[in-house]
């Protein structure tokens, strides 16, 4: 009946959003009266799970199989189902990675289950687990809850959870072997690979102007640069910018992009969409100019103009001139 | 190649959403709708692969009476047929059984290529394609930023984290989740607007699919604005005495400039 936090390790480190996972977990179990199980898909030995096993776990199940060595989401939902059949946990977190996004809808629907997706907060109302997330790319919250009795699944949003919450303890590691067959398993992952070399280290910016849709036309692109430069600024994009073409992949911050924490962030005609926030809501100070003044960027800003760009940004500029 | 393409559709970007008055979902009664942005990169994809290897796109979605306008303009880009599965009350259904309604119109149609956005733009769950290929059975990717067929099945990119990339190998019969971008989209031309007229729209209910709605596994208990976590000061008045006030704070207060 416990929580199971499902962990993610690539071979050579942990997914950051684990321990924040494991976090929500830790919480969920003290609020549930239950305790924080955790489970990792990695072959290889144990050694990496030495980190996880300070942390206070009731067990950690590390499923090792050599059909696992590559992640396809027919071998992990394979594997996660057979765990989950058998230790029957009450509910299991995830930490919302482009892996996860990938199976947990299958596993899930595998066990006539729905997870919900990119959870931000939660709450225990009468003992029963209300669960948050955002619609409409970021602009309404929505309480969840489930249906029916568990295993019940959630996966949760970057940030949400705090790590550094991590209560410690020790832990006592069981290795899995799943049955698994090579017929299994239909797709053929292969290569990882980028695109390029980055050219453009936005991590390291101390300052970053950032445009988004706002911005309308390609043509107008100068004219967020031109404020880069009076500021001194590195130049940066939501992704839609950078779909378009407008400006090059490399400048794109979010959770597909760069994830960046400058002393200032300001956002030009970024609405605020998960994806966006995800990659620069640790900046020191967000200044975000927007005509929506319920866009959600606003959510996260600490200086704001709700205006047309076209008319802000010009004053914008000379301002900063004239200040130096 | 038969491709199925799984379209939604869904309130236009930039609208200003009111809660209804039930709180249990916004009040559309007032508000432009568009093709789910992802979706529209999935169907463009569709018609290129179409347009190298021949066959048939279908248009598949689920929604109200006025989904009718974004399924005419799938078929104006220059889809071949389409099947409306009508379902008027979006909250009826959570992912699981939307997919069981989308499934349950597949089967019968035996596609080679079902492809659909990696998320909607209003409930963006991001599971409705996943779960789709569980139901039928079939391996999928998602996140997917290039397809290319080749002889025993396609070769996908999928999108990881930080900038990086995989390429997957797998066999036909699939499904793919699209990430926005992979393409350039097509605008319709006034030929195909013309065609689309005559282009056949298969309407089908949940009772003729034989799927029960009323059980979702997960229930919308609220839904509401969020309060801000955050104080924002926002700075009034005229462009020229907000954007004086902006960089005083940011000199003075902030110490970032």
């Amino acid at each position: 009946m416990s929580v199971l936090a499902v962990l993610e390790h690539n071979g050579q480190s942990w997914h950051r959003m684990s321990w924040e996972t494991l976090a929500a977990a830790q919480q969920l179990g003290r609020e549930l009266n239950t305790t924080a199980t955790a489970a990792v898909v990695r072959t290889g030995g144990q050694a990496f799970a030495e980190e996880l096993a300070r942390k206070q776990i009731e067990k950690i199940y590390l499923v090792d199989h050599e059909l696992l060595k590559d992640y396809t989401p027919d071998g992990y939902t394979l594997a996660l189902k057979q765990l989950i059949e058998r230790l029957k946990p009450s509910v299991v977190l995830f930490p919302h990675t482009y892996q996860v996004r990938d199976f947990l809808p299958k596993l899930a629907t595998s066990l006539g289950k729905v997870a919900v997706t990119d959870v931000i907060s939660h709450r225990v109302e009468n003992g029963q687990l209300i669960l948050v997330r955002q619609l409409f790319q970021g602009k309404v919250n929505v309480d969840v809850r489930f249906a029916g009795e568990g295993p019940n699944f959630a996966s949760i949003q970057a940030g949400a959870y705090r790590a550094d919450q991590l209560a410690e303890g020790q832990s006592s590691v069981e290795l899995v072997k799943p049955e698994l067959a090579p017929g299994d398993i239909r797709t053929k992952p292969l290569d990882l690979f980028r695109e390029s070399q980055r050219a453009v280290d936005l991590t390291a910016a101390e300052l970053i102007v950032s445009v988004g849709r706002g911005i309308k036309e390609a043509d107008q692109i100068p004219l967020v640069q031109k404020l880069a430069d009076a500021l001194g600024a590195e130049l940066a994009a939501s992704r839609p910018i950078c779909d378009a073409g407008w400006l090059p992949m490399e400048r794109q911050v979010g959770s597909s992009g760069q994830t960046v924490s400058p002393k200032m962030y300001m956002a030009v005609g970024i609405s605020g969409a998960i994806q966006h926030l995800v990659g620069m809501k640790g900046s020191r100070i967000i200044v975000a100019i927007n005509k929506d003044a319920n866009a959600p960027i606003f959510e996260v800003a600490d200086y704001g103009i709700v205006g047309d760009l076209f008319q802000v940004l010009p004053e914008l500029i000379e301002a900063i001139q004239k200040s130096k | 190649m038969k491709i199925i393409v799984a379209i939604k559709q869904v309130p236009a970007r930039d609208s200003q959403l009111r809660i209804s008055s039930a709180g249990k979902w916004i009040d559309e009664a007032d508000l432009t709708h568009e093709i789910n942005e992802p979706d529209a990169y999935a169907l463009e994809e569709g018609l290129q692969l179409k347009e190298k290897h021949g066959g048939e796109v279908v248009v598949i979605c689920a929604g109200p009476a006025q989904a009718a306008q974004t399924i005419r303009e799938a078929l104006a880009k220059g889809a071949d047929r389409a099947i409306h599965i009508e379902q008027e009350d979006p909250a009826a259904f959570d992912p699981l059984g939307t997919a069981r309604l989308l499934a349950a119109a597949l089967k019968p149609e035996s596609p080679d290529l079902i492809l659909t956005g990696l998320q909607s733009d209003d409930l963006g769950y991001g599971q409705t394609g996943v779960i789709l290929a569980e139901l039928l059975g079939l391996p999928h990717a998602t996140i997917i930023m290039q397809v290319e067929k080749h002889e025993s099945g396609i070769r996908v990119k999928r999108e990881l984290e930080d900038g990086w990339f995989q390429h997957v190998d797998m066999p036909l019969p699939a499904l793919l989740t699209i990430q926005s971008g992979i393409n350039k989209l097509r605008y319709a031309t006034l030929m195909g607007i013309k065609k689309a007229k005559t282009k056949e729209v298969k309407r089908l209910t949940a009772a003729e699919l034989g799927v029960a709605s009323g059980t979702p596994a997960i229930l919308l208990n609220r839904v509401y604005v969020p309060e801000r976590s955050k104080r924002t000061q926002i700075f009034d008045g005229s462009p020229k005495e907000a954007a004086a006030k902006l960089v005083e704070k940011l000199k003075f207060e902030a110490r970032v400039i």
